[in-house]
């Protein structure tokens, strides 16, 4: 995982917002830590909670059950380089996680990244759906999260081929079921 | 080997856009002994080069300078800027094309005759017959190598092939192969055939599939009578005080504002940048643009009526493996109105890598529904529909005079509405297609909408009467003897059938006649 700090279990206690969605999800200083896949991600531009909020939003926009979270905090990590390169962007993030939150505090009493079920915070994005700060970062994601090779597997998808030779002798009609 | 021509020299052919028309129209010029200067806007890659990752390869060859959208179709909502997934770069979008190389039918040549009037559709028949074409088709399948012709083999089918051909047949479909494919089955024309990579639209590393890049420029470079600038940008086709065209100005690949002087211009920058070209050369004599007397220039912009099926099977399928479209049902090909629309439609194989899946699956989508779609990925299977689609004279390539590219030049607004027949004609290929993935046990299929126009055609349509269209019978502009179209944007109407071959096959027969008249003397 190259984009992000790898820390083989978080050296310092980690503060917990509560136990809902972000689940293995803390925030720690200014890091995003996730003890269980053994990664932290510090940010300066963004607040950690911000990212930590990303990274669940993410998983709510395309959740895929099999991908670990580190893929989803790197696909949202690009946003902290642009927040600290662009105000106006900043800005859209900071104040679209504080819309997700208020409309989840207003219905449930919690912010939305520790609302407990993918339905509760789905129904809150829902709410937002369409607007720039949704659509930046669902748009983001379909290249930030599927274009990762790591991830290609998980898919079981093979990714380049020239360089093995193609699937002539690789399986291009292997399919026997039929 | 290539010839450097002289800016000034004005006995030159200059083709503008080196893709399956000016490609081929120049290498075939240079093979007759004329000299040509392409000039293609993108750069120029070796097949080394190509790259086997959707978005490097997408960042690599298409054309993303800006354009606009507009219109009811799905395309401007999801992808405004990007109206049309297709090539900058030498070899045009024969780079990107996935080799399906068929004839038209003999009743797509006549669709004013056959289909009788069409409230909305601006159908008219073309000024050529499939006979006419016969001999050019015949040659162009022999150059590119078209498998089922000629005795070349078929190509063997993929995963995703015997999916859909158990499919098609369990339903009742006779026509079902590997198709005809511009892709070696075996080695022939110097380059080796298919190692079923699989990444065809990525630009083939291995040289089997045609493309004017690899197949034709070479050929035509050799004879010393063909030089290829690429990088070169044309603006603006200039002409004299008596309406002929004498150059063009470009921007070379330092940015240096360029004039090549010419005898004879040819544009073949597909269908989006051909009649914006015109328009732009718009001049004091001809104010709406040249060859535009008609008024017909970037109207009836045709896309083909396309979408996908995409369908999850409880196996494995790895439909991406090997060939992307070696697969056809051409039982819906034909013209039969019990179906509740005119025209019709091929089935063709198709696969997306993952990534690409993700951007077109469901352009706009999330949640559940989603991404479980997507969690089937390598239990899918994929088909491609493509069926003519109505010529409208609303639909549209027009100068966006508000948005300006690079150079300073308004950039192409590309305004599209389905007709009703198109949405007629879809829904049932979607039917067809999704019948066939259940009949071998799919237990989800996916309708997936149409992409960014891959096949653009129409915008400055062949017509037997000058005011009915832009070009004549031999892509010769009505107005300006010494002005031709020889890339898509010459059809009159689209038919069923993927397009290249019969670009190719008319780029073919308009050389015979550009150097025909140019010994006459008469251009
Ligand atoms: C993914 C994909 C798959 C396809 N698969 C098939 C298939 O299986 N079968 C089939 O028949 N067709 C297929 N096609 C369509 C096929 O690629 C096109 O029909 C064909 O290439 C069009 O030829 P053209 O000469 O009109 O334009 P292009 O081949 O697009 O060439 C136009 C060239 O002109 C250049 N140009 C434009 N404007 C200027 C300018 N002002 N100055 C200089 N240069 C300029 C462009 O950069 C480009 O290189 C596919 C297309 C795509 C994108
Ligand atoms: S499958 Fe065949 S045609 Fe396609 S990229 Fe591979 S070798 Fe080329």
């Amino acid at each position: 995982m190259p984009t992000l700090i790898d820390r083989r279990g978080p050296s310092r206690r980690a503060v917990l917002g509560g136990i809902g969605a972000a689940g293995a999800l803390m925030v720690s200083g200014a890091a995003v830590l996730n003890p269980r896949e053994a990664w932290g991600l510090e940010v300066s531009a963004l607040k950690p909670e911000t990212m930590r909020t990303l990274i669940v939003m993410a998983r709510d926009i395309y959740p895929h059950d099999r991908v670990p979270d580190r893929f989803y905090a790197i696909a949202v990590k690009p946003y902290e380089a642009a927040a600290a390169k662009d105000p106006a962007t900043k800005t859209l993030i900071e104040e679209g996680v504080v819309t997700l939150d208020t409309l989840a505090k207003a219905k449930h009493g919690t912010a939305y990244a520790d609302l407990g079920w993918e339905d509760q915070r789905v129904a809150v994005v829902k709410q937002i759906e369409g607007g720039a700060f949704f659509e930046k970062v669902r748009s983001g994601l379909v290249v930030g999260l599927y274009n990762q090779e790591e991830v290609w597997p998980i898919f079981g998808y093979e990714g380049s081929s020239a360089d093995k030779g193609g699937y002539i002798d690789r399986g291009f009609n292997d399919l026997a079921w039929l | 080997m290539s010839a450097p021509f002289d800016l000034n020299d004005d006995s030159v052919v200059v083709i503008v856009g080196s893709g399956a028309g000016g490609g081929t129209l120049g290498t075939e010029l240079a093979l007759k002994g004329i000299k040509v200067v392409i000039l293609e806007a993108g750069q120029r890659h070796n097949m080394e080069d190509f790259i086997n990752n959707e978005w490097d390869s997408f960042a690599q060859l298409a054309w993303t300078d800006m354009r606009t959208t507009s219109g009811s179709w799905r395309v401007h909502k999801n992808f405004p800027n990007l109206p049309a997934w297709i090539v900058k770069a030498v070899g045009g979008s024969s780079v990107h094309w996935a080799g399906a190389s068929l004839r038209l039918q003999e009743h797509e040549f006549k669709t004013h005759s056959t289909y009788g009037g069409l409230e909305g559709a601006n159908l008219l028949d073309w000024p050529i017959t499939l006979k006419d074409l016969e001999p050019w088709y015949a040659k162009a399948e022999d150059r590119m190598g078209v498998t089922r012709t000629n005795g070349i083999p078929g190509l063997p089918g993929n995963n995703n092939f015997k999916v859909f051909e158990a499919g098609a047949k369990k339903i009742g479909y006779k026509e079902v192969s590997t198709g005809r494919m511009a892709i070696n089955s075996e080695p022939r024309a110097d380059r080796g055939s298919c190692q079923q990579i699989g990444f065809c639209f990525q630009g083939c590393k291995s040289g089997a599939k045609w493309s004017t890049l690899i197949a034709e420029i070479p050929r035509g470079e050799a004879t010393g009578n063909l030089e290829v600038r690429p990088q070169s940008m044309v603006q603006k086709i200039e002409h004299d005080a008596s309406g002929k065209a004498t150059g063009v100005v470009y921007v070379d690949k330092d940015g240096k504002t360029q004039r090549q002087k010419a005898r004879i211009v040819a544009v073949a920058g597909n269908s989006i940048e051909s009649p914006r070209l015109l328009l732009n050369s718009a001049s004091n004599m001809f104010p709406d643009g040249l060859a535009n007397s008609s008024g017909q220039v970037g109207r009836n912009y045709m896309r083909h009526m396309t979408g996908s099926v995409y369908a999850v099977f409880d196996k494995p399928v790895h439909m991406y493996r090997g060939t992307t479209m070696a697969g056809i049902v051409r039982d819906e090909a034909g013209f039969d109105t019990k179906r509740g629309f005119v025209g019709g439609y091929e089935m063709e194989t198709l696969s997306l890598g993952l990534p690409f899946m993700a951007a077109f699956l469901d352009p706009g989508g999330w949640g559940r529904s989603f991404t479980s779609a997507m969690d089937g990925y390598v239990n899918m299977a994929g088909l491609w529909i493509v069926g003519e689609d109505m010529p409208q004279e609303t639909n549209r390539v027009t100068l966006n005079t508000g948005v300006k590219d690079q150079y300073g030049l308004p950039v192409a607004d590309v305004h599209f509405d389905d007709h009703a027949n198109d949405v007629a004609m879809r829904s049932h290929a979607y039917k067809q297609g999704t019948a066939m993935y259940e009949a071998v046990g799919a237990v989800r299929a996916m309708p997936t909408p149409p992409y960014p126009s891959t096949h653009n055609l129409g915008t400055n349509r062949m017509s037997e009467k000058p005011r009915d269209g832009v070009v004549n019978k031999h892509g010769q502009t009505h107005d300006i003897p010494n002005l031709f179209v020889s890339d898509g944007s010459q059809f009159t109407t689209g038919g069923a059938e993927n397009p290249t071959l019969t670009i190719v096959a008319l780029a073919l027969r308009q050389a015979d006649f550009i150097a025909g008249e140019m010994s006459k003397k008469t251009i």
